[in-house]
């Protein structure tokens, strides 16, 4: 239900006269919601500003929400739920400091003697009026706490996946934590690039860190592998944990020709040993891999 | 149609592959590398895809093809440089292209090469002359 102009402007007329009253009726109700979590004056200077939004908005004759002359108040509401959803509030405490405005509304209006039919249809267009404004609040701190979200999860995937260069031509990957088929992906593409980057023919993939390996996993970890091989570099796993080792037994998972070792330090020995013995020095197992 | 140039290079022939891999492209090309072999008597063959973004199953089994008929005519084939995102790829469709070498770089490629014909070198001298033998940088 949009407002019609007439009912915009005598709204912007009653916040106006009404101002200061009004801003501290709304800041009590909101308050006793918020139970003490943001000071009284902070609280007031936000309402504040708020209510100026509403005015300001009403006053340049916004029919609705998403009215031109609504802009200010748009990026206003907006701001104070993605405050809000940083601060940690709940979705209901952000809406509802919206809502309190009606109530605040009706406090002045009862002090008003000459209440009729005409106010009472004015305050039923204009409290749809806030309804709107509150879902917008609400819809703003949805999409605050989802970027906050994904911002979390791209920086736990960057967090995660580092490519360590251990040796001239060795770089190892220390695999900490589940690895779903993002994460996978992720480390993959990272480990291939750096042996490009870097041109390392060798590379070790530490999964002391894998609380659980299961086909899924396994599969991941043997795609890099076939994967770095096609490029030219040599895999080996490291840090396999005997329970690790036991569970991979029973799955019948097989590493085929893929060398596993049980610490990066066996793992670094053995490429340091096939490096050494590639070099130039006949013999010494060069086949072997 | 566009021919990939094939250089020999002391006993090596190297093949950079700088075009679109068409079809006929390899199978063009096949077909040169086979002849260069045989003309020249070369022991090692590097193909670099660096340039390639895009190997397909075709392409890919043409290497493989390209490996097994040099190793016929005892040239090792060496692929070099092939870019993550096409491993990837491969790897995704299942294409593991067996029998073929793979190294990272053309250096590599060439180190890899070297040291397989050193091993096959007649055991005749005991000595540290072959030291000096290119490493792997």
């Amino acid at each position: 239900m949009a407002l019609s102009t007439d009912e915009a402007g005598r709204f912007a007329g009653l916040l106006e006269s009404n101002g200061e009253a009004l801003t501290s009726a709304w800041t009590d109700a909101v308050a006793g919601l918020l139970r003490g979590r943001l000071s009284h004056a902070e609280l007031h200077r936000q309402i504040a500003e708020l209510q100026k939004g509403f005015q300001s908005a009403l006053s340049g004759g916004a029919a609705d929400l998403e009215a031109e002359a609504a802009g200010e108040l748009r990026a206003l509401l907006s701001e104070v739920s993605s405050t809000r959803a940083r601060q940690g509030f709940s979705a209901t405490e952000t809406a509802v400091s919206i809502f309190a405005l009606k109530e605040a509304v009706l406090t002045v209006l009862d002090q008003d003697s000459a209440t009729d039919a005409a106010t009472l249809r004015d305050y039923v267009s204009f409290s749809s009026f806030i309804d709107r404004a509150g879902l917008f609040t609400f819809d703003s701190y949805v999409r605050a706490r989802e970027e906050l979200i994904s911002d979390q999860a791209e920086q736990l995937l960057e967090l995660s996946t580092p490519v360590v260069k251990l040796w001239e031509g060795v770089v190892a990957v220390p695999l900490v934590g589940t690895l779903d088929s993002a994460r996978a992906q992720v480390v993959m593409e990272r480990l291939l690039q750096t042996l490009v980057d870097t041109g390392s023919p060798y590379a070790i993939i530490d999964i002391t860190g894998v609380p659980a390996v299961d086909t899924q996993v396994a599969q991941h970890i043997l795609k890099t592998v076939v994967a770095a091989r096609l490029m030219g570099a040599d895999c080996i796993i490291s840090g396999i944990r005997p329970q690790i080792a036991q569970t991979i037994v029973a799955l019948g998972i097989e590493f085929g020709d893929i060398a596993t070792k049980a610490s990066l330090a066996d793992a670094l020995r053995h490429v340091l040993r096939q490096t050494d013995a590639t070099a130039g020095r006949r013999g010494a197992g060069r086949r072997e891999s | 149609m566009e021919r990939v140039p094939v250089l020999k290079i002391g006993d090596i022939l190297l093949v950079s592959i700088q075009i679109d891999m068409e079809d006929q492209v390899a199978l063009q090309l096949q077909e040169d590398l086979a002849d260069r072999i045989v003309g020249t008597g070369c022991h090692g063959v590097i193909i670099d895809i660096s340039a390639l973004d895009i190997v397909d199953s075709f392409v890919g089994r043409t290497l493989a093809t390209i490996a097994s008929i040099s190793r016929v005519l005892d040239a090792e084939t060496v692929v070099v440089g092939m870019r993550p995102a096409v491993a990837i790829t491969l790897v995704e469709l299942g294409l593991s292209l067996p029998g073929i070498r793979t190294a990272l770089t053309v250096e590599l490629g060439m180190a890899l090469l070297a040291r397989d014909r050193q091993f096959t070198l007649p055991d005749d001298d005991e000595d540290d002359a072959d030291e000096a033998v290119v490493t792997a940088s």
